[in-house]
């Protein structure tokens, strides 16, 4: 059983109706989308802004009501939106650790929130419950009775990692969790997350847009495009081997040492409109492979080679 | 909260406010057990009074009534009924305004609408028509004082909700399992209380100016009670032939809401956190230059950055952002500076221009030469025309440097015009040039646009364009590509590359990633706690570091291809620079650290395009 399903999820923000005239088709954030995510397993989510890679998110843990389509943790549907349903199953940890906290609350109240709330727990127990959470993210009990505003990026990034294990959840949705963090923080991190990994036995959902980072956490990988699954992959083999255009365009443009600086792509700077999307596939304006077909079909996710799957009628060869 | 009253009593106006109401009130307070006459008592042979008469200090009205004893009793009154509707309209206002704010969508719309329709009558007549309703008296009188401000405080509060409502820390409440009135009474009240507190301070003075005026319409207390208002209605018919009568509840009036003004405006001051952090004091045009020592001498490279030093001075601390830095660039030459937050480096680019802001900025050492002419102390003048026309600066936020209300090619004029004479058509054709140069599509429908129209990179692009304008020698770029997506990221870099090559610019790229650098930069700098740590080739640096701090920082961030790793952390964080350890910054978190390195100051050193500030490198260089 899949520690978290998801069938056709979508979410569709209505535009405002017009004074007169009908109600334009509204923007459609998140477009049908399914995938599973195996227990123990970490699935990276990358994409560029806009992608709808944090609609998604908030989707999953209840923050936003799904247009269509059905989420279930570990065998059960979970339709509402109602968070503090998911919050027992399924937390997040947010981009940015400051203001994920509220200013006037100490670190204890702020941890002591989801025992009381999610668990009815007592306080002995509560202190309990806060003493072993800070002993697993490394960090001091004394931390316990400050403010949010007296601690790093850091510290504040796993305050907030630490109030989402308070809610012993089955699954932890990461959105950005290091963008915000200077580079020999972000490892400090990284290193954190996949040692709780281990010892509580999570399940990652790793949202960024940065591909090193996310290649070196997961174990898959989706690859988000203007609200669509384009390809699904193996993290060790999908930057390598891409099939689908935009994927290998991702690869193309991390700056990585060693390679030479060159524009992957020279035309096509303007990303679609989401008010007035486009008829086929949404990547054929920028895309060196598009025919017409592209331009009038959407492509299906299509089964290619051994656990790769891509959205391209023109997949790259292996 | 100490803080909050030292804050408060630094400004001398709202200390004397607090001391004439503090007496006031106190004065009020004690009334009832001070001997005086009963305030109702007419005796019509002794009316109109003079003050200092015998047995009345103030003198006496038309009926005869101790003025005195009056005054304070109406002044109980009138501060009670103020204080009253203020905290009334103030919670009912808050409680609209936070629900409003925190719902949003069509509630939202509905009370709102609802507020905007009692704003709509002026207020006198809408608290006129509540007491016509009601019928006079000093409790009706209170009750439309408070429902007239309730709008004011509802959409004030609403609108600090809306934007605390979008928080992540909302959100996350809502995740621990938190319901919508626990959210509103223990997340979102007690960020929301510093504001009510200080819409309340500012208004408490108001509310009794317009219960007093209700009072001297005669529709508030009514006789023989006396409050502030009604002794200046009962005092109105005899104000030529006996003016004492209206002068002493005047001046009582005047007094209290004067005090309370200014004490509001103290409160408010104090209170709010963007005039505490001294945002609203205007930085000087150029970096404060307070050097001590002698200037180096000139050197023939285009820019040279030598020994700089700049600190910030805030209270008694000294916080040395950047302590004796060293960079020099020749035309046609890209040098990376790469560094955590905290390291300097921004700083170092901004002493530059001397736009550090000043205060707290100060630079204390070093020059800065352009073309071998010291920068640092040089007149407003001379440097402002160098700014942007010789050495221009790219922004990491391109969203917050371009002016949200012009159109881009009007800023793109602006830059040019700032420093050539040249026409309005000859600038608007230059500005469509620029986006050509900067591979902006369709240049001369996007000239028109305004910033909110583009997408982020092509808004960095703008940012290009503006830096390129006036065909500058140097341009210094603050982490340009951080905010942008990795396909942008690459276009630009490709942009950046393509102009110093064509053009000879020289490029000062400030950034945290090693792969940026690797890509764009002849040489490169580390920095840490804000001086270099290491500098050379940049080939040579990263494939062989010789400063710790570099090794691990090279080793610590995943790199494209490696595939799924532990990563190497660097255990600790940066040190905070206005507490600096003696020798080396890094040496707390370094495992080759000695105790010579914790000693004294190490020396940058190493032969000429190489350098390293290390007593033991792991490599020799």
């Amino acid at each position: 059983m899949p520690a978290l399903k998801v069938d056709d999820l979508a979410k569709t923000f209505p535009l405002k109706k017009p004074l007169f005239g009908p109600a334009p088709p509204g923007v459609r954030a998140v477009r049908p989308m399914s995938f599973e995510v195996a227990t123990g397993e970490t699935l990276g989510v990358v994409g560029e802004s806009g992608c709808g890679k944090s609609t998604l998110a908030r989707m999953l843990v209840g923050l936003l009501e799904p247009s269509e389509g059905r989420i279930e943790i570990e065998g059960s549907a979970l339709d509402t939106a109602d968070p503090a349903e998911f919050g027992k199953l399924i937390q997040y940890v947010f981009q940015d650790p400051q203001s994920s906290l509220n200013p006037r609350k100490t670190i204890r109240q702020v941890m002591e929130a989801p025992l009381k709330q999610l668990h009815g727990m007592q306080r002995p127990q509560r202190d309990r419950r806060i003493s072993e959470i800070f002993a697993s993210v490394n960090l001091r009990e004394e931390f316990l009775n400050r403010y949010p505003h007296e601690f790093s990026g850091g510290q504040a990034q796993r305050i907030g990692i630490a109030r989402a294990l308070a809610a012993d959840p089955r699954i932890i949705i990461l959105d950005e969790p290091v963008s915000a963090l200077d580079v020999s923080v972000q490892a400090q991190v990284l290193n954190l997350l996949a040692d709780l990994k281990l010892r509580f036995g999570l399940t990652y959902l790793f949202i960024t847009h940065d591909l090193a980072v996310v290649e070196a956490v997961s174990d898959r990988i989706i690859v988000l495009y203007f609200g669509a699954v384009v390809e699904i992959g193996r993290a060790e083999s999908i930057f390598a081997n891409p099939r689908h255009p935009y994927t290998k365009l991702l690869a193309d443009s991390a700056p990585v040492v060693g390679k030479p600086l060159k524009a992957p792509e020279q035309k096509g700077l303007e990303l679609p409109d989401p008010l007035n999307p486009p008829p086929g596939c949404a990547f054929a304006g920028r895309c060196p492979r598009a025919t017409e077909i592209c331009r009038t079909n959407v492509p299906d996710l299509n089964e290619m080679g051994e656990d790769q799957l891509a959205a391209c009628h023109h997949p790259l060869e292996s | 909260m100490s803080a909050f009253f030292k804050l408060l009593f630094r400004n001398r106006l709202a200390a004397m406010g607090a001391v004439v109401l503090s007496a006031i009130l106190l004065l009020v307070l004690i009334t009832p057990i001070l001997p005086l006459n009963d305030p109702d008592v007419t005796a019509t042979a002794d009316r109109f009074k003079r003050p200092f008469s015998e047995g009345h200090l103030l003198g006496t009205d038309h009926l005869g009534r101790d003025l005195l004893s009056r005054l304070l009793h109406g002044t109980r009154l009138s501060l009670a009924i103020g204080i009253a509707a203020a905290l009334i309209a103030a919670t009912i206002g808050s409680a609209i305004g936070i629900i409003a704010g925190y719902f949003g969508g069509r509630t939202d719309n509905i009370i709102m609408r609802g507020v905007d329709m009692l704003m709509a009558f002026p207020y006198i007549l809408l608290a006129l028509a509540i007491v016509a309703a009601l019928g006079p008296g000093l409790m009706n009188a209170l009750i439309a004082v408070a429902a007239v401000n309730v709008p004011f405080f509802a959409r004030n509060i609403r609108g600090i909700t809306v934007g605390l409502a979008g928080r992540e820390f909302i959100d996350a409440a809502r995740l621990a399992g938190m319901g919508h009135s626990r959210i509103i009474l223990t997340e979102l009240l007690p960020n929301v209380l510093p504001v009510i507190v200080i819409a309340m301070s500012t208004t408490v003075g108001w509310m009794i100016l317009e219960t007093a005026g209700l009072s001297f319409l005669g529709l508030g207390s009514q006789p023989p009670q006396a409050d502030l208002g009604s002794m200046l209605g009962e005092a109105r018919s005899a104000m030529i032939s006996h003016p004492h009568t209206s002068i002493v509840p005047g001046i009582m009036i005047f007094l209290i809401v004067m005090s309370i003004n200014l004490l509001g405006d103290g409160v408010r001051d104090a209170l709010d956190p963007r005039l505490r952090s001294g945002a609203l004091s205007r930085p000087r045009a150029t970096t404060l230059v307070e050097r001590v020592g002698d200037t180096p001498a000139a050197t023939d490279d285009l820019l040279a950055i030598q020994d700089l030093e700049t600190q910030f001075h805030v209270g008694q601390r000294v916080y040395r952002a950047v302590g004796g830095v060293s960079l020099a660039v020749k035309p046609g030459e890209c040098l990376g500076v790469i560094g955590e937050s905290g390291s300097g480096k921004s700083v170092t680019a901004l002493s530059v221009m001397g736009l550090v802001a000043s205060p707290p900025g100060v630079i204390t050492g070093g020059a800065v030469r352009f073309q071998g002419e010291d920068l640092i102390g040089a007149p407003y003048e001379s440097l402002r025309r160098k700014r942007g026309d010789r050495v221009a600066y790219i922004f990491q936020d391109p969203l917050s440097t371009l002016h949200p209300l012009y159109r881009i090619g009007q800023q793109l004029a602006e830059a040019i015009k700032s420093h050539h004479k040249v026409s309005n058509a000859e600038a608007r054709e230059r500005a469509i040039q620029l986006l050509n140069d900067v591979r902006i599509p369709n240049a001369e429908a996007r000239v028109d646009n305004y910033p909110h129209e583009m997408s982020g990179g092509m808004r960095q692009r703008i940012g290009i364009a503006m830096a390129l304008a006036n065909a500058p020698d140097v341009i210094i770029a603050d982490e340009p590509t951080t905010a942008l997506d990795v396909t942008v990221q690459a276009q630009i870099l490709t942009l950046l590359d393509d102009l110093r090559r064509d053009r000879g610019l020289a490029i000062i790229f400030i950034t945290h990633d090693f792969g940026v650098v690797a890509q764009l930069c002849d040489r490169v700098a580390v920095m840490y706690a804000g001086r270099i740590v290491e500098e050379g080739p940049t080939q040579v640096v990263l494939d062989a570091p010789a400063h710790p701090y570099t090794k691990r920082l090279i080793a610590c961030v995943p790199e494209l291809g490696g595939g799924r790793r532990e990563l190497d952390a660097i255990p600790g964080l940066p040190p905070v620079v206005d507490d600096l350890p003696a020798g080396c910054a890094f040496a707390p978190r370094c495992d080759k650290a000695q105790d010579t390195c914790r000693a004294g100051t190490i020396a940058l050193a190493g032969p000429s395009s190489r350098a390293v500030r290390c007593l033991y490198p792991e490599e020799a260089i």
